[in-house]
């Protein structure tokens, strides 16, 4: 009886199922679904290595530094870093004044409670990077977490900096109602494949760095995805070295551990 | 409990006997984890898993606890809060990767933990109520995890949150309703949150006591074993301590080694990106997906997306995603077979083998994969003998199946003989009986 029950019960589900996939199936064979040029034209994130990659990575501080300075003179603009704070910056390897000055220089929103009303002051070192308020089309998100936010985020922030370009005359070919809309820009290695966002970094040069590096756009790219894994994970670094002395320790507690297990069950046949 | 020839627990200090005259607690831990609790000689490796299980709760508590002293219920400031753990707080990185790599690490030692129970047949007589209580427990860290998941309130912990629970919204009357009082609101949001966060740190201790039944359940007919032949006299067993305890510490050692590299190296690598996304109730995600400890039960939900006669879809779905794990709590009885091992059972073997196991593996794949063909039809076929399997495969194979000879005893299959057993007169008979339990 149970068994008959169980059986019934058994196939009410592999019955649903089974009609569910023929109709599925039948589906697929008499319609199949359309292709899309966002399926045949998007991109994975180029090949792209940084100094903080690896079990031993470490952070290229004179990198980081040039990346903040990409940041701030280009991307502050419109993206904002809301979970770091001036003081952080100290990781980056700038001293007390510093960070002072570099924090002097951005306005954070002050609320008066006597009038109500929101005024600016200059930035201190205990302060959160101030909101950006943006009017223009899309909305920026803020980057303080973004190369965690995307899959191989270093590399995607790297490739869609570097990606754009025109829309290839194949894609228009295929699609002809994938024409990028006007106020957007072509680029593969976003997900829809048009964004909001236009090229921000146009030009060889276009931060004067101090260290004597040239400001190539592929390097001005690397630098400022390598600070943004930075703000998305300050404490990577510290994260990586102090995994090396635990993976240590356990691997010899438990070569212990077994040792010790050899020596209890010696002589016990299992 | 247990068997005649179990160790007593003797004091030999003056306070421990004291101790144990008026709370005899060194008394039950020793029963339980020490000396006196004889197990059988033959267990693999498959066997750590419990104890591994059981630290993996512990670890959980432990880290959840100090991730809570940080966290704030709110969904103004959840996300940020989580954040500042991470940034600010000392070793607040290592408490939160620790602790959202420790919810995997639990799910892959329950799994494998349930497999063996699958294929060793740890379910059958006299261990029904130590599977059932394991199934409850299974059931409550799903939705331990699920709000978990829900409290860094990222992108998916939003929209998780909102696809799981208009399941609910699935019931025929009453699913609307439903819905919105356990949601608190008609969409997740701050009632949510917070029931959520009361819950999630509630049921990881209606846990710790559903364990100790389970661990209870388990010392009345004592552990099973990979021949599923039942302890029949003291050669067949020796006692936990020291044998097991040194067995589980090693093994603790490697789960060590394998979790920490994750936690140190790869901390991110199980989780999803939008989760670093804050909460946006007017931007869906392109794919939603649940952690990957749910793949397998995603998978089945969607793979029905046919109404079946005047059941919806996705009632359909509904009922099987539950369905799939309640019917566990059958399999007692609908396992029939008296023999235990699947060592011994060359067509349930096969089944699991060929059958089961390939099923779970793709239905692990397509619940992580988008709902896009050829994943929903992979799954849909996946499904279907996942189904077949429990309800229609294991009920007619354990009627038909011609099992193997069983070796007389634990002793004899690690011996190669037994001659304390082999005068027993109980030849035959495949159960002993150890005293009225």
């Amino acid at each position: 009886m149970a068994r008959i029950l169980s059986i019934l019960v058994g196939l009410f589900f592999t019955v649903a199922l089974a009609w569910s996939f023929g109709k599925g199936a039948y589906q697929q064979i008499t319609e199949p679904p359309a292709a899309t040029a966002e399926h045949e034209f998007h991109l994975l994130p180029k090949e792209v290595s940084f100094a903080s990659d690896g079990a031993f990575g470490k952070f290229d501080r004179q990198q980081l530094q040039r990346g903040f300075q990409v940041y701030k003179e280009v991307c502050s603009v419109c993206h904002a870093i809301r979970h770091v704070a001036f003081r952080d910056l100290a990781a980056l390897g700038y001293n007390d004044a510093e960070v002072k000055a570099i924090a002097k220089g951005f306005q954070v929103p002050v609320y008066n409670n006597a009038t109500g009303e929101v005024n600016t002051r200059e930035g201190m070192t205990t302060d959160y990077f101030p909101p950006v308020m943006y009017g223009g089309q899309g909305t920026p998100p803020d980057l303080s977490l973004i190369t965690k936010a995307r899959h191989e985020g270093p590399a995607y922030v790297y490739s869609l900096l570097t990606g754009y370009q025109d829309q290839p005359a194949e894609l228009l070919k295929k699609f002809p109602d994938s024409k990028t809309p006007d106020g957007l820009h072509y680029n593969p290695y976003f997900a829809n494949l048009n964004l909001a966002m236009p090229p921000p970094l146009t030009a060889d040069g276009q931060v004067t760095y101090s260290d004597g590096t040239k400001a190539t756009k592929d390097q001005m790219a690397k630098d400022v995805s390598a600070f943004l894994i930075w703000t998305a994970e300050p404490k990577l670094e510290k994260r990586k070295q102090t995994g090396w002395p635990v993976l240590g320790f356990l691997l010899f507690a438990t070569i212990l551990g077994y040792m010790s297990y050899r020596n209890i069950w010696a002589g016990k046949k299992h | 409990m247990s068997f005649p020839w179990a160790k007593e627990y003797k004091p030999s200090h003056p306070f421990m006997q004291w101790m144990d005259d008026r709370l005899p607690l060194p008394r039950l831990v020793y029963n339980s984890v020490g000396g006196g609790y004889p197990v059988p000689r033959n267990l693999n490796y498959f066997w750590n898993f419990g104890f591994l299980a059981a630290l993996c709760l512990v670890l959980q508590i432990v880290t959840g606890i100090v991730m809570a002293m940080h966290y704030a219920a709110n969904t103004q400031v959840a996300f940020d809060t989580v954040e500042q753990t991470v940034r600010d707080v000392n070793w607040g990185w290592m408490m939160r990767y620790a602790h959202a790599n420790g919810a995997s690490a639990f799910f892959v030692v329950i799994y494998v933990h349930i497999f063996r129970g699958f294929f060793y047949g740890s379910y059958k007589a006299p261990r029904e109520m130590v599977w059932l209580l394991g199934v409850v427990i299974f059931l409550l860290m799903m939705a331990t995890a699920f709000m978990g998941y829900v409290l860094p309130w990222g992108q998916m912990s939003f929209w998780g949150a909102k696809v799981i629970t208009g399941l609910f919204g699935a019931i025929p009357f009453v699913g609307e309703p439903l819905q919105q009082w356990l949601l608190g609101g008609f969409a997740p949001d701050n009632a949510a949150l917070n029931r959520f966060f009361s819950l999630h740190y509630l049921l990881p201790f209606v846990i710790v006591g559903v364990v100790i039944l389970h661990i209870w359940a388990l010392h009345i007919p004592g552990s099973s074993n990979p021949t599923g032949v039942e302890v029949k006299t003291e050669s067949d067993t020796v006692p936990f301590y020291p044998y097991y305890v040194a067995k589980d510490g090693w093994a603790i050692g490697v789960f060590a080694i394998l979790f920490c590299t994750a936690l140190f190296f790869f901390p991110n690598a199980l989780g999803h990106p939008d989760n670093y996304i804050p909460a946006n109730p007017m931007s869906t995600p392109a794919h939603i997906v649940p952690e990957w400890y749910f793949w397998p039960f995603y998978a089945i939900l969607r793979a029905f997306t046919q109404d079946f006669f005047f059941i919806p879809a996705k009632l359909m779905g509904v009922l099987a995603m539950f369905g799939a794990i309640l019917v566990w709590f059958f399999l007692p009885w609908l396992d029939r077979s008296p023999v235990r091992s699947g060592s011994y059972r060359p067509l349930y073997r096969k089944f699991f083998f060929f059958g089961l196991i390939p099923a779970m593996a793709v239905l692990f794949y397509c619940g992580g994969a988008p709902a896009a063909e050829p994943y929903v039809m992979f799954s849909q076929i996946a499904a279907l003998y996942y189904f077949a399997h429990f309800l229609i495969v294991i009920p007619i194979v354990s009627a038909i199946e011609k099992p193997d000879p069983l070796p007389f005893s634990i002793t004899e299959s690690v011996l190669g003989h037994d001659e304390g057993a082999q005068l027993r007169p109980a030849h035959g008979a495949t159960e002993a009986v150890h005293g009225e339990a």
